[in-house]
């Protein structure tokens, strides 16, 4: 049993949660992931380490409320807690001084890129942000992206604030304005993470993205989380979950997130009728 | 030579094993609960009756683990079951469990000479009875001998570890379980099906381990969140067990192995099992398993997963294997009732690519027809693909059961640990130690994918080797 000892709602569907798990916060690494299983009838479920205090003992964790566990999750409140939280999991994110680094969050995938973000600042990179989101309301770590950055831009596909258009639109702007960037980071829906590699990969800029894929285990055991990459069969759970983007098959990786479309909605539905229509 | 006839000795028919009540294929494919119903007793006291009591038992030695089966079977006869069942637990410490699962027919009932002209005696039903009379009327926990002050972390809660810890745990250590799972068992909780291995009685055992003082911590991914070397350094464990199993899925080498209906065995049933996906949505996980579904592979696991199918609902459910079906490595009663499940067999059937739509869904599979050459290094002989045979298996949903790799984790994040090149791990016969002093090694991480009993008896020869090297070590100080 892990203590949820803060939570904060971010935005109206997403949400942070530092839980105490002090043996997973003793090691792990930005870009390493948590399985999550919120009650006994819960599913198993990946979440990205968003922060950790190793001093406190606590991970961060931040969700956007997608279907039932994720709103399952979020009905739970400081002093309650989740069943399981089993981590580190994944290859840390490769921190190194390339020069400039372009970390590219979206929606919810921010909370992960700013760890991964601070990490390249802290290697003496120079470092671009991008948060980039449907709306202004949905814009997620803003003022901490900001502090850590060296330029920030903010999109919106509205309008509502900064950029009018997607990360890509920013992205695709400084790559023609001949900057010189030399790795870009991604984080976000796969959609994203594949239109991102597409703007980089005429130049050639090396691009690491971080797969959503969906998993049982996180531990390599049910091979759920299968990718192709180069053309190679690689388990995003051990092998990753960060790849190279122009080597990924981003239309195989989309099929197979809709793989429970369908059954995901039904848990939803019955969840909603139980629950007065959610929150 | 006269020509007179000796009277020909009347010699009776050779008998059949008695037979186990089970549940009607017709009915069982629409649940999860077991199939086999186990004898009762007026059955268990009739085979019995038939062993032979042999003055040179040849069971024995066909068990892994030694069990005294003449013994145990003589306490049948004698209606002591709670004795017989005491003296099964002095070498096996898991009966219910291999008195179901255990490959009989190749083990002790294969050297059974009763079997020469009959049916073998039906050890394993006997087992499986003495075991379950003893659990549903509580057992006393044996003597525990006083705590020796040391401490032994096992990682991994399959067959290998269970046994490891609980006979540490009578010699007096205090032993600690690792699991990365949420649940302790191994195969025996996300692998094998409900319907053939009921949880209850894996959850039974761990609950007497439990009892007998191990500490069991879940969601601990050893070489994750600790390291081997760690657990020895820095948390003061005198010796570490690794009992990790094979558990990394194998998948063939064909187009089509990523689309959306291609799963791993592994991750099917662990969807099922562990997760209780068949109790969707009551429970969160979800299965999906279309009309048609093909399963590749011959061996328990591919039953399983076949059998898992047809309860989900599907329509028709075919194994397809390379060879024919002697070389199934299989136990004999789950192809069995596989087959009076309606389970199709296409064998000498190897897949050449799995065919997906434009969605990624899964419209048919292409296999070849294949023939058996001359035996291969294990034996079997070698299947041989038939030129222009090529067919489509009209199907939606592929399992791919081929076989386990070990997984990885715990030897890449161990310096000085030295494994083969399929990646399992190198250790002393003898002892069960690895090529680090200190750390030992046994069950399908040091074996590849094998069977519940060889994990048990590799759980047991290592539990040993511990307590000789920690014997020594604390007399040498
Ligand atoms: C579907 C299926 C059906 C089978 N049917 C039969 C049968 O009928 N009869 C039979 O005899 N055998 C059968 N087998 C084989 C048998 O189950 C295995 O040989 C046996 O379970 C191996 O035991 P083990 O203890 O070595 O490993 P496992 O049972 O695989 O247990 C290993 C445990 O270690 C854990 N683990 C792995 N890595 C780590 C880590 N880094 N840190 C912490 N924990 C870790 C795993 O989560 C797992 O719980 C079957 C196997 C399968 C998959």
């Amino acid at each position: 049993m892990y203590k949820i000892v803060r939570k904060k709602v971010l935005n109206p569907v997403v949400k942070l949660m530092e839980v105490s798990a002090p043996d997973v916060a003793n090691v792990c690494q930005p870009g390493q992931f948590i399985m999550i299983r919120v009650n006994e009838t819960g599913e198993r479920f990946p979440l990205t380490v968003a922060d950790f205090d190793r001093e406190k003992g606590t991970v961060t964790i931040v969700f956007q409320e997608v279907g039932k566990s994720t709103r399952l999750l979020g009905t739970l409140n400081e002093g309650d807690y989740i069943l399981d939280f089993t981590g580190p999991l994944g290859r840390p994110t490769h921190i190194e001084k390339y020069g400039t680094v372009c970390v590219v969050g979206g929606g919810c995938g921010t909370a992960i890129a700013y760890p991964v973000a601070r990490a390249f600042k802290e290697a003496g990179n120079y470092v671009i942000t991008i948060n980039g989101a449907r709306t202004m309301d949905l814009l997620i770590y803003r003022k901490e992206m900001q502090e850590i950055s060296d330029e920030f831009y903010e999109t919106t596909d509205d309008g509502s604030c900064g950029v009018h258009g997607f990360v890509t639109t920013v992205l695709g702007d400084l790559i023609q304005k001949g900057r010189k960037i030399d790795l870009v980071f991604a984080v976000g829906p796969a959609i994203m993470m594949k239109f991102v590699a597409k703007t980089t990969e005429p130049s050639g800029i090396k691009t690491i993205v971080s797969l959503n894929s969906i998993m049982v285990d996180g531990t390599g055991m049910c091979g759920a989380c299968r990718v192709t990459v180069g053309g190679q069969m690689k388990f995003a759970c051990v092998d990753g979950p960060e790849f190279d983007g122009h080597q990924v098959d981003f239309n195989e990786l989309m099929g197979r997130l809709n793989a429970y479309r369908e059954q995901e909605q039904v848990a939803l539905e019955l969840w909603e009728k139980e629950h007065g229509g959610g929150k | 030579m006269s020509d007179e006839k000796k009277p020909k000795r009347q010699r009776k028919p050779p008998t059949k094993k008695v037979p186990m009540p089970e549940q009607d294929p017709m009915e069982r494919i629409h649940n999860f609960n077991e199939v086999a119903l186990g004898y009762t007793v007026e059955l268990a006291v009739a085979e019995a009756e038939k062993c032979l009591q042999c003055r040179n038992p040849r069971c024995v030695s066909g068990c892994p683990v030694e069990v005294p089966i003449k013994d145990f079977i003589a306490l049948i006869r004698e209606g002591d079951f709670m004795g017989a069942a005491a003296k099964i637990k002095e070498t096996n410490s898991l009966p219910a469990i291999c008195g179901r699962v255990c490959p009989q027919e190749t083990q002790c009932e294969a050297k059974c000479i009763y079997g020469i002209r009959n049916e073998p005696i039906a050890i394993g039903r006997l087992e499986r009875f003495v075991a379950d009379y003893a659990r549903e009327r509580g057992e006393e926990l044996p003597e525990i001998a006083p705590k020796n002050g040391l401490r032994v972390a096992i990682v991994g809660s399959g067959p290998a570890g269970l046994t490891c810890a609980g006979d540490l745990a009578k010699l007096g250590y205090e032993v600690t379980i690792f699991e990365a799972f949420h649940k302790p068992g191994g195969v025996l909780v996300y692998g094998i099906p409900e319907f053939r291995l009921p949880k209850e009685i894996v959850a039974k055992e761990v609950d007497y381990l439990e009892r007998l003082g191990v500490e069991i911590k879940c969601n601990y991914v050893i070489g994750k969140i600790r390291t081997i070397d760690q657990l020895l350094n820095d948390d003061d464990y005198d010796a570490v067990f690794i009992g990790t199993g094979a558990g990394h899925p194998n998948f063939l080498r064909i187009p089509g192995m990523n689309l959306v209906d291609v799963y791993s065995a592994n991750e099917f049933l662990t969807r099922v099992n562990l997760m209780k996906a068949y109790k969707f949505p009551e429970y969160d996980t979800p299965v999906r398993v279309g009309r048609r579904v093909a399963v590749i592979g011959g061996g328990n696991v591919a039953m399983d997963a076949a059998r898992t199918a047809l309860r989900l609902g599907a329509e028709e459910v075919f194994i397809v294997y390379r060879r024919s079906r002697e070389e199934m490595p299989a136990r004999v009663e789950e192809v069995d009732h596989a087959e009076e499940e309606g389970i199709k067999f296409q064998l000498l059937t190897n897949p050449v690519e799995v065919l997906g739509d434009e969605k990624g869904n899964v419209i048919g599979m292409t296999c070849v027809r294949m023939k058996l050459g001359e035996p291969d290094e294990s034996g079997r002989r070698r299947p041989i693909p038939i030129p222009n045979s090529e067919f489509v298996i009209d199907c939606d949903t592929v399992i791919v059961a081929i076989g386990n790799s070990p997984n990885p984790i715990v030897p890449s994040t161990t310096p000085g640990l030295e494994t083969t090149k399929w990646g399992t791990i190198v250790i002393d016969e003898e002892t069960g130690m690895t090529s680090r002093e200190g750390v030992f090694a046994g069950g399908d991480i040091v074996t590849g994918a094998a069977t519940v009993i060889s994990a048990m008896g590799a759980g047991k020869r290592a539990a040993r080797g511990i307590h000789e090297y920690l014997t020594k070590k604390r007399n040498k100080q």
